[in-house]
């Protein structure tokens, strides 16, 4: 299946997600935050990129913007899951480029579907 | 130092798919009971509770202990107690040959962290047996010697009975197990 | 879905513990500020967040609501919006308290109370009314409404499940204008399509005109735009979130098409110009509340918390009064992991490198195989004590407690303190750690109550007002020495020895010198009555502040001086895991003594015995009359020897009094690695636990503190009743 990057601080927020996806097949490789995950992205490749919002080091905002000026990162999908439903808080991930967001609590069918969706 | 007769050792996690204990038929489907003796009668456990079969060794001796518990071995740098189930069970005589082996069960508690490992003294091995749920037989509740809430059930086998234990009230060490002796 | 999301929780319950830990760091560390770094700020927001996000998706509503409104808070005050205030730092910390309490209720599976959480979740909901700027009117109300919006939709308990039922599949007519820039964000208008393929039956036709020319055509950006028409059973609200993470950047309409005239008009050029665009607000809604896309009924939230239901009953917990029992985890370093790594690489080496000499030995390779030895042992001993290490933590994890405390106790008492911390990077076993803990809250609440002055009496004796208590920890030999040291009034030698004599602790006659004079108030009875406070006084006394030390196999002393203030001084074993033990034999069976409770090993003088009180047998080490305690007898089990007559005495002490264990022989001197008994089986009288020996087989500790006390009960025991 697809090689999928989850980016949170929260240890068991990143185990869930995890889990959940790997139960899918999907492939998984996870940082604590934005710096980390960075570092790996630009090493790696992956199908889609799911991040927390608020992060120490990084935040998903900033890692989102950093993301998308690397070349192969041009166009994958990147989730952010965030607590915060304001409009003002998407619009700010959308303009880093953002291809979506997933707002935390959510089920695993949620995610599944949400991550078949974005893999197209 | 380690005695471990001549079976090789049993996968638990496979399923029971991979077994391979020799001159043992396999039919798939049902529960599979690994049975025993106690002196001349058939007892059985759920095969899944079965990580190994060893020979017996003397334990180390715990004080103060009921007369079935025959001490503590080392087993890969883990300690495990050793019950003798023809004293727990007052079958038989409870004499130690060299045929004489120990069946070890895991059996996972409640708490999906902790299992409890225990050895179970008995005369012998038997077999592999295939049970499905309707061969399953509630036992008559009269007079046996074995308390009714260790029996899972009864398994006829062409003329023998095996007697199926459960796993998990023979790793109980409820205080009344310990007080009646 | 069958994800088991229990086996999340104690993950959970641990970060949240330490979020909360550095919530609490940083709201002290504000609390000194003029003006609060942001960064800290930061640090308290993120606990609160974390913990809300957590707990809400594995289905924890108490706290997820509280920290809902924690996080609105500290939201507002991180964008400068609010200020925070010295009150609100205290309710801050006091929900620190509050939440620890909550997941606590959710670790031992009692029910949560929230007697402590609701006063502080009204003071918070009243500062969230009391808006910071005007433009904040109705932002309370909304803000709990979210919180029990969020509450509602769980990990699994998710919505859908309601749908009212809808009459019969309606047509409608999509018009989707992605601006330019769509696909930079990851987004495809594929997947919008197939989105909506799974509602129903789809027509798509592109509208190609805008496609510049081929030489201004850029690969980035969409210049197409689409009209669809689906019939579907969903209604609008689903269709557009399949449009929702693109609703800023498109031109949008959804109408639906009557039924009549379903026959599709080709007439897509007439598009209304005029399309609906929705508003942001309206997106923000859909964004909030649109169902999941699929609506399959979500399994019962109450099925799916508990685990796969088990083929047969499982066993029940026997012992049944380990409150705690979950697994507990280390975070380790990863260069303790690496390290262990490469020991292991080195153990290989060795290995192979003797397996290799051993098959094809002879005598002149000797020198290399008692070189290999060597190795060997040395690979071992390093490798025993890396991984020892890993059960190591940085005391800071028992320290860190005392900042927050230290404040409530200077705020209580009126005092004014100052607490220094040294050697926080000392560590320490885990297991030691959690057991030292509350024995060092008494010593320090001691230090502040009884040890510190008042403000104005130091200024009097000459001394700064604010009083100072140092917290120290460092290594020496193989213990931990932490130190509790005071600049208050020290102790009073005369007046402890007073209230000793007055309590009968210690004879009128009998002379004692300072440092013994200091130690009687470990003894049990003196620091109960006189002086009970709120802060000291709760029925614990340093009695048992000792007892504690010594049962994790530590002692304490004390220094004081007058006027000068009092360091008490607490050395505790590093690890638990390991013991130095003399091995006796009683009989066919060897067991472990702790060397550290051994007095002397003696051969007993026949006219040193005495009988007393039937057949109890005492035997008189200088002073002391010590009970013979013979192994077999207590055991149960045949000895070689049972004349007293020249045997083998071992003289052990705990909790302040000695025994003597009659053995048949002593064995060797070895550090022994403890294995628990209780594991596998149950806990034994008279046994703390079990090693194994060099050559396999298994040998038990002795548990000197347990004989000794069933040795003192049976003394009091009419003589017949203990058969065995």
């Amino acid at each position: 299946m697809a090689r999928i990057l989850i980016v949170d601080d929260s240890a068991s927020m990143r185990n869930m997600v995890a889990a959940t996806l790997q139960s899918a097949g999907h492939q998984i490789k996870d940082a604590a935050d934005g710096q980390q995950a960075f570092t790996i992205a630009k090493s790696d490749k992956f199908d889609a990129v799911v991040t927390d919002l608020n992060m120490p080091v990084m935040n998903g905002i900033d890692l989102t913007r950093n993301l998308r000026t690397l070349p192969s990162y041009k166009y994958t999908p990147i989730l952010l899951l965030t607590t915060e439903s304001s409009a003002e808080k998407k619009s700010t991930g959308k303009s880093a480029g953002a291809t979506g967001w997933l707002v935390k609590p959510f089920n695993p069918e949620k995610l599944l579907a949400t991550i078949k969706k974005v893999l197209g | 130092m380690e005695a471990v007769i001549e079976v090789p050792e049993i996968n638990t996690h496979g399923g029971g798919k991979d077994l391979s204990l020799e001159g043992i038929d396999f039919i798939s489907g049902g529960d599979q009971y690994l049975t025993f003796c106690l002196c001349q009668e058939h007892y059985g456990v759920d095969i899944l509770s079965v990580t190994e079969i060893r020979g017996w060794e003397e334990p180390t001796l715990i004080p103060n202990s009921p007369e079935y518990v025959k001490g503590v071995i080392n087993l890969r740098g883990v300690i495990v107690p050793i019950l003798d189930l023809r004293i727990r069970f007052h079958i038989g005589e409870a004499d130690y040959k060299p045929t004489t082996v120990v069946i070890v069960l895991a059996v996972k508690s409640e708490q999906a962290s902790a299992s409890c490992t225990m050895g179970f003294v008995v005369d012998a091995v038997s077999d592999v047996l295939n049970a499905e749920s309707d061969d399953i037989k509630v036992a008559p509740s009269f007079g046996g010697l074995i308390e009714p809430n260790y029996i899972q059930g009864l398994v006829n086998v062409g003329a023998d009975v095996v007697t199926l234990l459960n796993v998990d009230q023979l790793v109980q060490l409820d205080e009344e197990g310990v007080t009646n002796e | 879905m069958s994800i088991d999301l229990q086996q999340f929780h104690q993950v959970f319950f641990e970060e949240s513990y330490e979020g909360l830990d550095a919530m609490e760091q940083a709201l002290l560390a504000v609390s000194d500020q003029e003006e609060a770094d942001p960064e800290l700020i930061n640090t308290i927001f993120r606990s609160a967040h974390s913990i809300k996000g957590g707990s809400a998706t594995l289905g924890f509503p108490e706290i997820a609501s509280f920290t809902h409104v924690l996080e609105t808070l500290l939201d507002e005050v991180r964008e400068g919006k609010r200020e925070l205030t010295p009150e609100g730092v205290e309710l801050f910390l006091q929900s620190c308290d509050a939440m620890r309490g909550m997941i606590a209720c959710l670790e031992n599976n009692t029910p949560i109370d929230t007697n402590e959480s609701k006063p502080l979740l009204d003071a918070f909901e009243a500062m969230l009314a009391n808006a910071p700027g005007a433009d904040q009117g109705g932002a309370p109300e909304e803000g709990i409404a979210k919180a029990e919006d969020a509450v509602a939709q769980t990990f699994f308990g998710s919505d859908g499940g309601g749908e009212p039922p809808e009459d019969g599949p309606k047509q409608w007519k999509i018009i989707f204008k992605p601006e330019p820039q769509i696909l930079l964000t990851g987004n495809e208008p594929i997947r919008i399509f197939r989105e909506l393929e799974g509602l129903g039956e789809l027509s798509v036709t592109a509208k190609t005109d805008e496609i510049p020319e081929f030489q201004q055509l850029t690969l980035d950006e969409c210049f197409i735009s689409w009209e669809i028409l689906l019939t579907t059973e969903s209604d609008k609200e689903e269709i557009e979130s399949a449009f929702d993470w693109v609703l800023d950047e498109c031109e949008l309409s959804i109408e639906e098409v009557s039924s009549a005239s379903a026959s599709v008009s080709e007439n897509a050029e007439q598009a209304p110009a005029s399309a609906p665009v929705p508003t942001s607000a309206e997106s923000e809604n859909t964004a909030e509340s649109a169902p999941a896309p699929e609506t399959k009924p979500a399994p019962a939230p109450e099925a799916a918390a508990k685990p796969a239901p088990a083929k047969k009953p499982a066993a029940k917990a026997s012992g049944g009064e380990s409150a705690q029992s979950g697994a507990t985890s280390i975070r380790v370093g990863i260069d303790k992991v690496d390290n262990l790594i490469n020991l292991v690489g080195e153990l290989v080496i060795t290995q192979s490198m003797l397996s290799e000499l051993g098959n094809n030995f002879d005598l002149e390779k000797l020198e290399r195989l008692s070189h290999g030895l060597e190795q060997l042992k040395q690979n071992t001993r390093e490798l025993q004590e890396n991984v020892m290490r890993i059960r190591m933590l940085p005391i800071s994890f028992a320290f860190n407690r005392f900042p927050r405390m230290i404040r409530d106790l200077s705020n209580k008492t009126g005092k004014k303190v100052e607490l220094v911390l040294m050697g926080e990077h000392t560590e320490l076993d885990k297991t030691v750690m959690e057991q030292i803990g509350d024995p060092l809250v008494h010593l320090v609440r001691n230090a502040v109550d009884h040890g510190l002055e008042m403000p104005d009496d130091r200024v009097a004796a000459g001394k700064d007002e604010t009083g100072k208590i140092v917290l120290a920890a460092e290594h020496k030999g193989g213990n931990i020495v932490i130190e509790i040291s005071d600049d208050g009034r020290g102790m009073d030698a005369e007046k402890i020895l007073g209230k000793a004599r007055e309590k009968g602790i210690v004879s009128a006659e009998q002379e004692l010198s300072d440092q013994e004079i200091y130690e009687l108030i470990f003894e049990p009875g003196f620091s109960t009555a006189a002086e009970v406070s709120d802060l000291s006084g709760r029925g614990v006394g340093m009695d048992v502040v000792r007892r504690n030390i010594k049962s994790l196999g530590g002692r304490i002393e004390i220094e004081s001086e007058m006027g000068k203030g009092s360091c008490i001084r607490v050395h505790l074993p590093l690890t638990l895991a390991i013991l130095d033990g003399q091995l006796v034999r009683v009989g066919n069976e060897v067991f472990i003594v702790p060397l550290v409770a051994i007095v002397e090993s003696l051969q007993i003088k026949p006219d040193l015995v005495n009988r007393v009180s039937g057949n109890m047998e005492l035997y008189r080490l200088r002073e002391d009359n010590v009970p013979i305690i013979p192994i077999y007898r207590e055991f149960n089990i045949n000895a070689d020897n049972t004349d007293l007559d020249n045997a083998l005495l071992v003289v052990v002490e705990g909790e302040g009094s000695k025994i003597g264990l009659l053995v048949d022989d002593l064995l060797a001197q070895q550090q022994v690695v403890i294995k628990s008994l209780e594991s596998n089986y149950r806990r034994v009288d008279g046994i703390s636990g079990a090693t194994i020996l060099g050559d396999g087989s298994v040998a038990l500790i002795l548990d000197i503190p347990g004989l000794i006390s069933s040795a003192s009960q049976n003394r009091r025991r009419p003589q017949g009743v203990r058969a065995a």
